[in-house]
């Protein structure tokens, strides 16, 4: 099969009309030029929207009150509730695999007036009280100092870990930041710490001008009492927060005394059903790259198997006369398949290596203009390529199939008698 | 050598049928040098694609060797061919794009002869027909009877039992038709069947026995003095 003078001949067949091979194989090497960039620009695509999620743990839902929207058991409905603080334990006591239960509270908002003192410097940001494990659901790098542990959260302190957006706004250059006091709301908070977190979405300037300050503390400087304003709940990586949820939500509405089919009174984002919505858009894109590189590569096959039929026509009388000297049938249709894979493949090849350096170039531009949004990397893995490889080889086998099999049905002396 | 009894062919053109060979009966020893006549449309072509396995009969017996020629795959034809057999082509049918040595060598190749003895073998059959020095050139750049010198060598670098001649002077002038058979004689001396084709008369008593071929009937069958060719050339 792999012989020299195999060899020799594929050559000298593919070289007999060079335009002829050139126009045929570009139908090949356009097709898996295709599909590889196709590809390449799904995963740039995957890239940039995974960073979009970034540390995010997906497995994540968060949950918040709503008013009633049915009566029950003997309470109106519009009637307004709150999470309370030993809800949290009584979602650990009831519902398992439960990795994270974070209460959260907040102060100012989107738009919000200022809140944050220092000085003569004032801002607006978004406070939180937070328990420590908050820093595993949405992380942030505490890039000097510390984060919240539970002594803080025991003792109540008015300690405060703030954003380098806020320490831009609130400090000169270079001035000490630990141990500082900024004013929220007229409440004295020490600073023990400051962070970042790594967003490049649009939301990455409001990211960075946070200030996070103990669950406890918050609620007695802001008079909170008892109450939560929502959850971030996180399941362990076995289970799935979308399969748990109903059970949460279920205890709290018997806690609350909502109605069990009352949907409306406890809100909830589930970011796990995002994130999976996004992960079967990946897919479909895939799919979708796939179905268009092999429509187009198909084309480029059936151009093969049609140049391979005129080719074996050109070739009836040499084949009658081998057939003659006695060579063998399955000789001949190895020979014609041999051509037929053989065009594909180097085709192919080269349709790969195009591919390869626009990819190659788009990535060097992308590394020169700096970051596209939900644009990162793209690339093809070496399991595409090779795979890739594998459809052109079966497609040429398939492509020399039928020419393969039309050059041994003419019989050797109606081969002979054709001029 | 070669044993035919009452060999039947017909084709089939349309709704009609055309009884080309009706009931020939033949044999040849070994050594023998024959030439079948007849006009077109006599059968001789027909008869010597039956010969030479390049087509199959209706009916009747076909022994080649000793062995029966019947029910053949193409892949078993293949073999007995290659086997069996050397073909010379009016037209030459030597492949364009190899040279004369490589054409040579092509029924090796199907031998699965090893690369450096094929070529080796090739060369000294190239000499025998005398065109050694012209190994390495194309079929283009040979005259008729150069070409059909090259298909001689090839048809014989098989050592094959017999050799078949369609009408092997029949695109040559009548000088390099003279070379070409002083040649098939020489084979022939040798000690190998050898089977020809041909209209011409000259070329025919040339043979050692001529075969008349008249309507898919063997008419006359006689052994004749050989005019050697040599003498022309």
């Amino acid at each position: 099969m792999f012989n020299k003078d195999r060899w020799r001949e594929i050559i000298e067949v593919l070289t007999s009309n060079v335009w002829r091979t050139v126009f045929t194989a570009f139908g090949v090497c356009w097709g898996i030029f295709i599909l590889i960039v196709l590809l390449a620009a799904g995963k740039g695509l995957e890239n940039g929207i995974r960073a979009d999620f970034g540390d995010i743990a997906t497995n994540t839902m968060f949950m918040w009150t709503r008013s009633t929207t049915k009566p029950y058991e003997g309470l109106p409905k519009g009637r307004s509730f709150e999470f309370k603080i030993n809800d949290v334990q009584a979602i650990r006591d009831n519902v398992p695999n439960l990795r994270f239960i974070s209460p959260r509270n907040r102060l100012g908002g989107f738009r919000g007036g200022s809140n944050v003192v220092r000085g003569i410097r004032t801002g607006a940001y978004n406070i939180y009280g937070d328990y420590p494990e908050i820093i595993n659901q949405d992380p942030m790098t505490v890039t000097s100092g510390r984060f919240i542990n539970y002594n803080d959260i025991n003792e109540k302190r008015k300690v405060a870990i703030i954003g380098r957006g806020v320490k831009n706004d609130l400090y000169e250059k270079g001035e000490e930041v630990l141990g500082s006091y900024i004013k929220i709301q007229g409440v004295n908070f020490m600073v023990v710490g400051t962070y970042k977190k790594n967003s490049n979405d649009g939301d990455g300037e409001e990211a960075q001008k946070e200030i996070y300050v103990p669950f406890t503390s918050f609620s007695q400087a802001f008079n909170r009492g008892e109450d939560v304003g929502w959850m971030a709940i996180t399941a362990h990586d076995g289970s799935s927060i979308s399969v748990l949820k109903e059970k949460i939500i279920g205890v709290m509405r018997q806690r609350h005394k909502v109605h069990p089919e009352d949907n409306r009174a406890i809100g909830h984002f589930d970011l796990y059903e995002q994130f999976n919505r996004v992960e079967s858009l990946f897919g479909a894109l895939k799919g979708v790259a796939y179905i268009v590189g092999i429509m187009v590569l198909l084309s480029g096959i059936i151009g093969v198997s049609n140049i391979m039929l005129i080719v074996v026509k050109e070739r009836t009388k040499e084949i009658g006369i081998r057939r003659a000297l006695g060579e063998q049938p399955w000789s001949i249709k190895l020979q014609i398949l041999m051509e037929s894979i053989f065009l594909t493949i180097i085709s192919g090849m080269t349709g790969i290596i195009f591919g390869s350096l626009v990819i190659y170039g788009i990535n060097s531009l992308l590394d020169s203009v700096g970051p596209v949004d939900m644009f990162i990397n793209p690339s093809v893995s070496v399991g595409v390529v090779s795979g890739a490889l594998l459809i052109l080889m079966v497609s040429g086998l398939l492509a020399g199939f039928i020419p393969a099999n039309s050059a041994i049905r003419v019989k050797p002396i109606e081969a002979l008698r054709t001029e | 050598m070669i044993e035919i009894k009452d060999l039947h062919k017909s084709y089939k053109m349309g709704s009609n049928s055309l009884h080309v060979l009706k009931g020939i009966n033949f044999t040849a020893e070994a050594g023998e040098l024959v030439a079948i006549m007849g006009s077109s449309g006599s059968g001789k072509s027909t008869l010597l694609n039956i010969l030479g396995i390049l087509d199959g009969a209706d009916s009747g017996e076909y022994t080649l060797d000793g062995v029966p020629i019947e029910d053949l795959t193409e892949t078993k034809a293949a073999q007995y061919r290659n086997k069996f057999l050397g073909f010379v082509f009016q037209s030459f049918n030597l492949i364009n794009y190899k040279s004369a040595l490589e054409n040579v060598a092509l029924p090796l190749y199907y031998q699965k002869v090893g690369r450096k003895e094929r070529q080796e073998k090739a060369l000294n059959y190239l000499d025998k027909v005398g065109l050694k020095e012209w190994a390495s050139h194309l079929p283009s750049e040979l005259s008729g009877g150069q070409k059909q010198r090259v298909a001689i060598a090839r048809a014989m670098a098989a050592e094959p039992k017999v050799l078949l001649a369609d009408e092997p002077t029949g695109a040559l002038d009548s000088t390099t038709s003279y070379e070409v058979m002083a040649l098939i004689q020489k084979i022939n001396d040798e000690g190998n069947t050898i089977l020809v084709v041909t209209h011409e008369e000259d070329i025919a008593h040339m043979c050692k026995r001529i075969v008349h071929l008249k309507d898919g009937v063997i008419v006359e069958d006689k052994k004749v003095k050989q005019v050697r060719a040599e003498q022309y050339v």
